[in-house]
């Protein structure tokens, strides 16, 4: 091959491995922008005067005083609309039974959007669910359901050939003629009034506990959960990982069958589906040993440690298996024991590597949906105690992002919180792999001097 | 329990104090009676008879792969981690069976410090690497008095007194060395083998290094393998030869070097082969 080529095949190959490279890049800040930009949606908002009520009526916090005086304001500003509903009803009461069946239906979805848009009806029983107490505590979402209160939405089936096809109609047609006309240009044009949005930055939402299911409030016991669980993987996980390693790269005889054999079990437990490991750890953790009377955090742990023991096992035999011979032939001539210079030379000089492997297995527990469904995990909970994680289920990050938007009944309403776990997990295992950077990198540093 | 090696140690003293071990010159520190060590069914070293007088420098030369390594590491048993080494008949230290059953290998490594042919410190401080093994093995005197006798008998001492708790990566290829004899030296052993240990220096460092095993011998039974046919005939008071895997020739140094018994070791050093 003459220079030329050889040059050309040079410039090709690099051109190919930068472009991955960008192509990489590219991809994550794809990916990682919106989780970003919705993400920070849930900790920085327009929070409304009910974002304001539901701190300091449910969690206590906020300034008294200060809310009661807005609360007057916007009872001010939200009258009106009070006002001409009453007119309206009373002239459905005194007009025929016929205009009654007309509006009775359009009337009633009216005051639902209303009424999820300021609160309940001022003198009318407090509702029994929590969430119908509060109008809507975000601005964005203020906003979508004006938008329902203006426009009304039904689906047109009349072609049979086709998906049904949305129809908006202004609401104001609905009721045209009507004492209640105006109120479709009053509530969009007052709406600032009527709920006074403010930019809100809701940091507690991490640590704080949620009311009727992630209406109100943070994540608090999410996050407590995953730390609880990926902690107790790691206890669980790392000893074991660690001294089977030990074993593997020391003590085993090298090329042994049963070394050979113990080698592709590790692989296969490598590859083994998470959601096998989660059945597994139901049948055996939960059903068989009785680790706890149900799901807990001590069975889930379990179930992780398992799902991340053999990546701990790789890790550590790498990074003992890279230390140089020549410091163990150096420790051994010294007249150390094997265990001796496992625990004083290579482990020290293999601790970089061993530490990125438990950070970067750290991540995957807590990232790990499928083990935990039916270990540990439950989509509503309080914060556990350290005690009661032998015994107590636990809700989740991971479960509770799949949780909230598969199975939760109002969907859209907490986006936002689903978001916000989204983020938050993606940054917690970002914060981990980069501890296992940094701890790599000072570490080795100090090795070198 | 098999009974430790537990041969007499000389006190540490200062060296002057402790002339050159004159009252027992000829008495056999280490000794081989048609020892052989094979590398799966090749021999390495083949029924070789050597005696290795105590405070003495013995060098092994000889061509590249003709045992002297193996040889060297099979007295102070390194050779067992290497997979498919099996030794054959016997190896006597102080009068024990080095390969007989109530030998503890890292009793006797304690008692034979080794030095590499590649300058092998550990990724610690300075400091750590020498009182590492006076620590492992339960030294209970003061360990900084320790470390600094050790370094000075390895000439180190004025080098890195500033720095004992900097790494030890971060000195030179002959220092590095030099704390490697320090180390071994710290963990008060009797002979000090040493293999090849200025193959990986330059010739200054190799100067120091040469300069040092002339002091050692004062107190320890060096026992150097060497390529470096200059380096045997300057700090060796006796040389064996060996030739694929059997022993030559051995006598004092100076004989070897200029009226051997045997046409084959004349040849290697006169430099027809090797």
């Amino acid at each position: 091959m003459n220079l030329a080529s050889r040059k050309l095949i040079n410039r090709v190959f690099t051109s190919v491995g930068v472009l991955s490279i960008l192509l990489m890049a590219a991809t994550l800040v794809v990916i990682m922008g919106p989780i970003v930009e919705r993400g920070l949606g849930a900790f920085i908002f327009r929070g409304t005067v009910e974002h304001r009520r539901v701190l300091l009526q449910q969690f206590g916090r906020g300034d008294r005083e200060a809310l009661e005086a807005e609360s007057r304001e916007v009872a001010a500003a939200r009258r009106p609309v009070y006002d001409l509903l009453e007119a309206f009803e009373a002239q459905l009461t005194q007009g025929p039974a016929e205009l009654r069946r007309q509006y009775r239906q359009p009337l009633n979805e009216l005051k639902q959007h209303l009424q999820g848009l300021l609160g309940p009806f001022p003198g009318k029983p407090e509702p029994v669910l929590l969430r119908d107490r509060y109008g809507e505590t975000r601005w964005d979402q203020a906003r979508a359901r004006c938008d329902h209160i203006v426009y009304a939405e039904h689906y047109d089936y009349s072609d049979p050939s086709r998906m049904g096809l949305l129809v908006r109609t202004p609401r104001a047609e609905q009721f045209a003629g009507t004492v209640l006309e105006p109120l479709f240009t009053y509530v969009p044009a007052h709406l600032e009034e009527m709920l006074r949005p403010r930019w809100t930055c809701y940091a507690r939402f991490l640590t704080d506990v949620s009311y009727d299911s992630h209406f109100f409030g943070g994540i608090g016991p999410e996050l407590l959960g995953t730390f609880y669980l990926t902690i107790g993987a790691i206890l669980f996980a790392v000893p074991l990982g660690v001294v089977s390693a030990i074993y593997l790269t020391e003590y085993a005889r090298p090329g042994s069958r049963v070394v050979a054999l113990l080698r592709t079990c590790i692989s296969t437990l490598a590859g083994v589906p998470s959601i096998v490991f989660g059945l597994f750890g139901l049948a055996f953790f939960i059903n068989t040993l009785r680790v706890s009377p149900s799901k807990s955090v001590l069975a889930g742990s379990l179930t992780l440690g398992l799902l991340i023991l053999p990546l701990v096992i790789r890790a550590a035999e790498e990074a003992i298996r890279s230390v140089p011979e020549t410091y163990k032939l150096a420790a051994l001539s010294l007249g150390a024991t094997r265990w001796r210079t496992m625990v004083t030379v290579l482990l020290p000089a293999a601790l970089p590597g061993i530490l990125t492997g438990i950070v970067i297995s750290m991540g995957r527990a807590a990232g790990e949906t499928a083990p935990i469904i039916f270990t540990a995990a439950v989509s509503v909970g309080q914060p556990l105690a350290l005690w009661q994680t032998f015994t107590e289920p636990t809700p989740a990050l991971p479960w509770n992002i799949f949780n909230l938007c598969s199975e939760h009944q109002a969907v859209d309403e907490i986006r936002h919180v689903q978001y916000g776990m989204v983020f938050t997990l993606v940054l917690l295992v970002l914060l981990l792999n980069s501890t296992a950077i940094f701890l790599r990198a000072r570490i080795s540093r100090k090795l070198r001097g | 329990m098999p009974q430790p090696v537990r041969p007499v140690r000389r006190e540490q003293q200062a060296p002057a104090a402790n002339p050159p071990a004159a009252p027992l010159p000829e008495t056999a520190h280490v000794r081989t009676d048609n020892f052989s060590v094979y590398y799966h069914d090749h021999p390495a070293v083949n029924r070789v008879t050597l005696t290795i007088p105590a405070g003495k420098v013995t060098a092994i030369i000889g061509p590249s792969g003709c045992g002297k390594s193996t040889l060297l590491r099979a007295i102070n048993r390194m050779n067992d981690f290497v997979p498919g080494a099996r030794a054959e008949g016997q190896l006597w230290y102080c009068g024990q069976d080095v390969y007989g059953p109530n030998c503890d290998p890292v009793e006797l490594r304690r008692r034979i410090g080794m030095v590499f042919q590649k300058p092998n410190p550990f990724p610690k401080s300075i400091f750590r690497n020498v009182a590492w093994a006076p620590k492992i093995n339960g030294y209970r005197g003061d360990l900084e008095e320790l470390v600094e006798r050790s370094l000075r008998q390895a000439a180190l001492w004025d080098e890195v007194k500033d720095k004992l708790d900097r790494s030890a990566l971060a000195l030179s290829g002959g220092q590095q060395q030099r704390l490697c004899i320090a180390r071994a030296i710290a963990m008060q052993p009797d002979v000090l083998l040493m293999d090849e240990p200025c193959s990986a220096l330059d010739p200054i460092a190799t100067a120091h290094i040469e300069d040092l095993i002339d002091q050692l011998k004062t107190q320890y039974t060096v026992v150097l393998v060497t390529h470096n046919m200059q380096q045997a005939g300057r700090v060796s008071d006796r040389t064996a030869f060996m030739y694929l895997g059997e022993l030559v020739e051995v006598d004092a140094t100076d004989i070897i070097f200029t009226r051997p018994n045997n046409p084959r070791t004349q040849d290697y050093i006169t430099g027809r082969f090797g």
